[in-house]
């Protein structure tokens, strides 16, 4: 990573502290993208630095720094020493080593094709080969193809034995399409982050789903508007993940349920007396903390605490049991949580954040579900977000949408949108699709924290079928 | 840092070859950051951060690449030759980028905005006392923020300030909350301290038994930090002309069909304050002043010489995402102490949250309510009101349902601070509605 060795720059620290832990992480990210035929963007950034973390008095200080010599991290943790000090003066909570958990291990993501066996020469090639794709006729006005590349080394020592090394490989693959007619503008989009190689981009599978993506946006322009009712409502699994993110992942971060967000993303409808207790949805509803699922964006070893990462059902038959809280939090509240206390770089501490947060496949095909609908709407692709401070009332809209009637999937329908709150809509949750139709989907922008953080998560889903559910279409 | 920053630049701009150009940015922060939770520290700490970004231009293609910048000249010399000598096996890899913007000469500048600020070990204690008492979350930023721009074409930019912001919200027993910010250069404890207090008073009055209303249509005041938000919206598909080329800006009714605003509503892009750079990263000066929506009609877009290319328009130096840098929503007159007794009955929204698109060629918008909302009848402030999803489009709350504009404009300082710590800010009054959609 660096000529850093962080086993000596951690023994040459000099400091009266009960702990002191070092993460330094070093990430590349590079962007190719063609828009409407021309290059926008070959960039590449690399963000390097250390985290210095010091307990002291039952509280930690920290110190982001980007100079990496010995006696900066010296001067880094004499400081970071004293902003733990003063925090001491009006402690939120009193900490101790266990906090932070004596680990030793590391990780790689998988990966068949390594970022070296496509240049960049190539890469553009593929992505305006996917323009080309992109752009079905004249009516497509606006077309991106765009490849996203993280490279990620992050390495964790401190002073009560952790040694971690963790090296991550995360793709961004987007394709986009803006049609026009008249008055009528739509987009459509197909959006992948996973934790794979290059593989990500060969040019069938791309131009495959470029070539859906233009064509589907043109369909748009002469579809009718979603209507508007309380009907079926069967979200696709690029959907699922937006929905599981915002009305389950964020409501059981548990630094949220104590509080800590209340000035910026919110608090939650979840409290910690309902871990247990709370039928958060209906019986068919299982919930995983999952950071193994192969090639999903958020899959880790270990989280920046520490605290080995393992697969988990946060919510068992419809019923709420863990939280999304790691070791900080587990201590404070005494609900039992996960290993997700995770920080977006070197240069912010962790806090409590999704990962690969995922709704169990169930045993119905596709078309079984389609069947049992008499009459409702089914919607592909987020395109528009919002939801309440306590991540009850939410409004989302989709991309793409189609009817269903009678059993069958009729008529293509712009503009979908769906508006309900979070505990009796997963309540409303009557069918799961099975395997075959759960699908691995992520973002790299799950922004909380103060300071801010954004931070990569992943979503896996099965199809689903929602009763009673308020939809709409547009203006 | 302006130091190293310039014999970077001066290394980097002395080993360019024949036909090679280049831009040069730097940004970074010295900042404190402490969380607050229930009126006591959550997490304190600080962070050292600064990064140099270098585009290089070669026979009609482009590629750039940035690095974080250790602060050691010698390191960061190598790197930077490093990451040039990268960029130099790429670029000629690349396909021609028609639209590249090569770097001009039209004027150097340097800024330098010295504050006063809390010593970072005493922050704790002189931001504790005042909010005892009460349940405080929230976020202490304080520190140094620069940015910088040098290019081939011999022009150099620098802008430092040094400024401080806590962003807080007070909380009762029963849950309901006031919103607060206190922000600046210079730290005076008594100011902040009334600043407390005043936040406090208001709380207060958030103890008064809630309201719930149903959804519909309703006579309402959004508070300047609630409109403050919805000018936010305007950056992120609306006043930037690339958008509006594309087919993906909420303004392109106003663009080909000539729909307009309420003439109450006029907004601008404006550096008269001084507290954000007037130079993009391409070291391009935007004018001091421009108008955007005057009057309800639309005037100008936000262009990237860029952009300017690309579609053969005018450039107006925006940055590169045309986004609003400089914000400010004109004020209008309705006696900003008269507002409770304008609306009669009604609500009155201090502030919004989580805002999206919800039909961005409709021009409509989705959010919530927040903070300190009340039902408001007879002219006077009756009760809280729970939140409520609203679902309305621009063309209506700034159009026919705009009824008035109140006379001051307050500045909302930017807080966010995910690539850093923000500039700048909103600088808007409130607006009075005939009718505002609350949907669920």
């Amino acid at each position: 990573m660096s000529k850093l060795n962080l086993h000596d720059a951690l023994s040459a620290i000099d400091v009266q502290a009960d702990w002191v832990g070092l993460r330094e992480v070093k990430e590349s990210t590079t962007y190719r993208i063609i828009r409407d035929g021309n290059p926008q963007a070959n960039s590449r950034g690399v963000d390097h630095g250390v985290m210095v973390e010091v307990l002291a008095d039952g509280q930690f200080g920290y110190y982001g720094c980007n100079n990496l010599d010995h006696d900066s991290i010296q001067n880094a943790a004499e400081k970071a020493l004293r902003q733990a000090k003063a925090s001491a003066k009006n402690p939120l909570f009193e900490f101790t080593t266990e906090a932070r958990p004596v680990t030793k291990g590391s990780f790689q993501s998988p990966f068949q094709q390594s970022v070296n066996e496509l240049s960049a020469g190539r890469l553009n090639e593929i992505m305006l080969k996917a323009y080309n794709q992109l752009k079905v006729n004249d009516q497509i006005v606006s077309a991106h193809a765009m490849a996203m590349i993280i490279e990620t080394e992050s390495n964790f020592v401190s002073s009560n034995g952790s040694d971690i090394q963790q090296n991550f490989l995360m793709i961004q693959s987007d394709y986009s399409a803006m049609a026009h007619k008249d008055d009528i503008y739509q987009r459509r989009t197909d959006n992948h982050c996973l934790q794979i190689g290059m593989e990500e981009f060969d040019e069938d599978l791309v131009l495959a789903r470029a070539q859906r993506v233009g064509e589907q946006a043109l369909e748009l322009l002469d579809a009718e508007d979603c209507p508007t009712e309380t009907t079926n409502l069967v979200l696709a699994s690029d959907q699922m993940m937006l929905q599981i993110h915002e009305s389950v992942g964020h409501a059981l971060e548990v630094d949220r349920i104590l509080g800590d967000e209340r000035n910026y993303a919110g608090w939650s409808f979840v409290r910690e007396a309902d871990f247990g207790k709370l039928q958060y949805g209906s019986k068919i509803m299982n919930i995983t903390f999952d950071p193994t699922v192969a090639n999903q964006f958020a899959c880790y070893g270990y989280d920046d605490g520490g605290l080995k990462a393992e697969r988990d059902f946060i919510i068992k038959d419809g019923l709420l049991v863990k939280g999304l809280g790691g070791k900080e939090s587990q201590l404070r509240s005494g609900v039992p949580g996960v290993a997700n206390f995770r920080a977006s770089s070197w240069n912010r501490a962790p806090i409590d954040r999704m990962a690969n947060l995922n709704l169990e496949p169930g045993e119905s095909t596709f078309d079984e579900i389609i069947a049992a609908v008499d009459h409702g709407v089914y919607m592909e692709t987020n395109r528009s977000w919002s939801i309440d401070d306590y991540r009850n009332k939410f409004q989302f809209g989709c991309e793409y949408g189609k009817l269903i009637e009678n059993g069958k999937l009729t008529k293509t329908i712009k503009n979908p949108n769906y508006r309900a709150i979070s505990n009796p809509f997963w309540n409303s949750l009557k069918m799961l699709g099975n395997q075959d139709t759960f699908e691995v989907y992520g973002t790299p922008y799950c922004g909380k924290g103060e300071p801010n953080q954004a931070i990569r998560v992943g979503h896996a889903s099965p199809v689903c079928l929602f009763e009673n559910v308020e939809v709409f279409g547009g203006v | 840092m302006e130091k190293l920053f310039n014999q970077l630049s001066e290394t980097l701009l002395n080993n360019l070859n024949t036909g090679e150009h280049l831009k040069i940015t730097i940004g970074g922060e010295n900042s404190q950051f402490v969380r607050f939770s229930r009126s006591k520290v959550r997490q304190s700490g600080l962070v050292d951060d600064a990064s140099l970004s270098i585009v290089l231009i070669k026979d009609e293609r482009t590629c750039s690449g940035s690095f974080t910048l250790t602060g050691n000249i010698s390191t960061d010399e190598a790197t930077a030759m490093e990451e040039l000598n990268r960029l130099r096996t790429e670029v000629g890899t690349l396909p021609k980028d028609p639209f590249v913007v090569m770097p001009e000469d039209t004027g150097s500048s340097r800024e330098e905005h010295n504050g006063s600020l809390l010593n970072e070990e005493e922050a704790v204690s002189a931001l504790s006392p005042a909010m005892q008492g009460v349940d405080l979350a929230g976020i202490w930023a304080s520190g140094r923020i620069f940015t910088g721009n040098a290019n081939s074409a011999g022009q150099k930019h620098w802008f430092a300030t040094d400024t401080f912001s806590l962003d807080y919200s007070l909380i009762t027993p029963d849950e309901r909350m006031v919103k607060g910010t206190f922000a600046g250069s210079h730290w005076d404890q008594s100011e902040y301290e009334n600043n407390m207090a005043k936040s406090i008073a208001k709380l207060r009055m958030m103890e008064k038994p809630g309201k719930k209303i149903k959804p519909g249509a309703y006579r309402t005041y959004i508070a300047p930090a609630g409109v403050a938000d919805i000018v936010g919206m305007f950056s992120w598909g609306g006043v930037g002309e690339a958008s509006i080329q594309q087919g993906d800006s909420s303004l392109c009714k106003m663009r080909q069909n000539g729909i307009k605003m309420s003439p109450c509503f006029t907004l601008s892009e404006d550096f008269t304050s001084g507290i954000v750079p007037r130079f993009n990263s391409n070291g391009e000066l935007a004018p001091e002043k421009l108008d955007l929506i005057l009057a309800g009609s639309l005037k100008n877009t936000l262009v990237s010489t860029r952009t300017a290319k690309e579609y053969g328009v005018q450039s107006n130096f925006a940055g590169e995402g045309e986004s609003l840098r400089s914000p400010v929503l004109s004020p209008g007159d309705l006696n900003e102490d008269e507002v409770v007794q304008k609306i009669d009955t009604g609500i009155y929204l201090s502030n919004l949250h989580y805002l999206n698109w919800s039909d961005r060629p409709g021009g409509r918008i989705t959010g919530m309510t927040r903070y300190a909302c009340f039902w408001v009848e007879n002219g006077e402030v009756v009760a809280p009101i729970e939140n409520m999803r609203f679902d309305d489009s621009i063309y209506n709350f700034f159009g026919d349902n705009l009824e008035a504009v109140t006379d001051k404009a307050h500045l909302h300082p930017a807080v966010e601070t995910y690539d850093g710590r923000e500039m700048g800010g909103v600088s808007c009054p409130g607006i009075l509605l005939k009718s505002f959609e609350l949907t669920l």
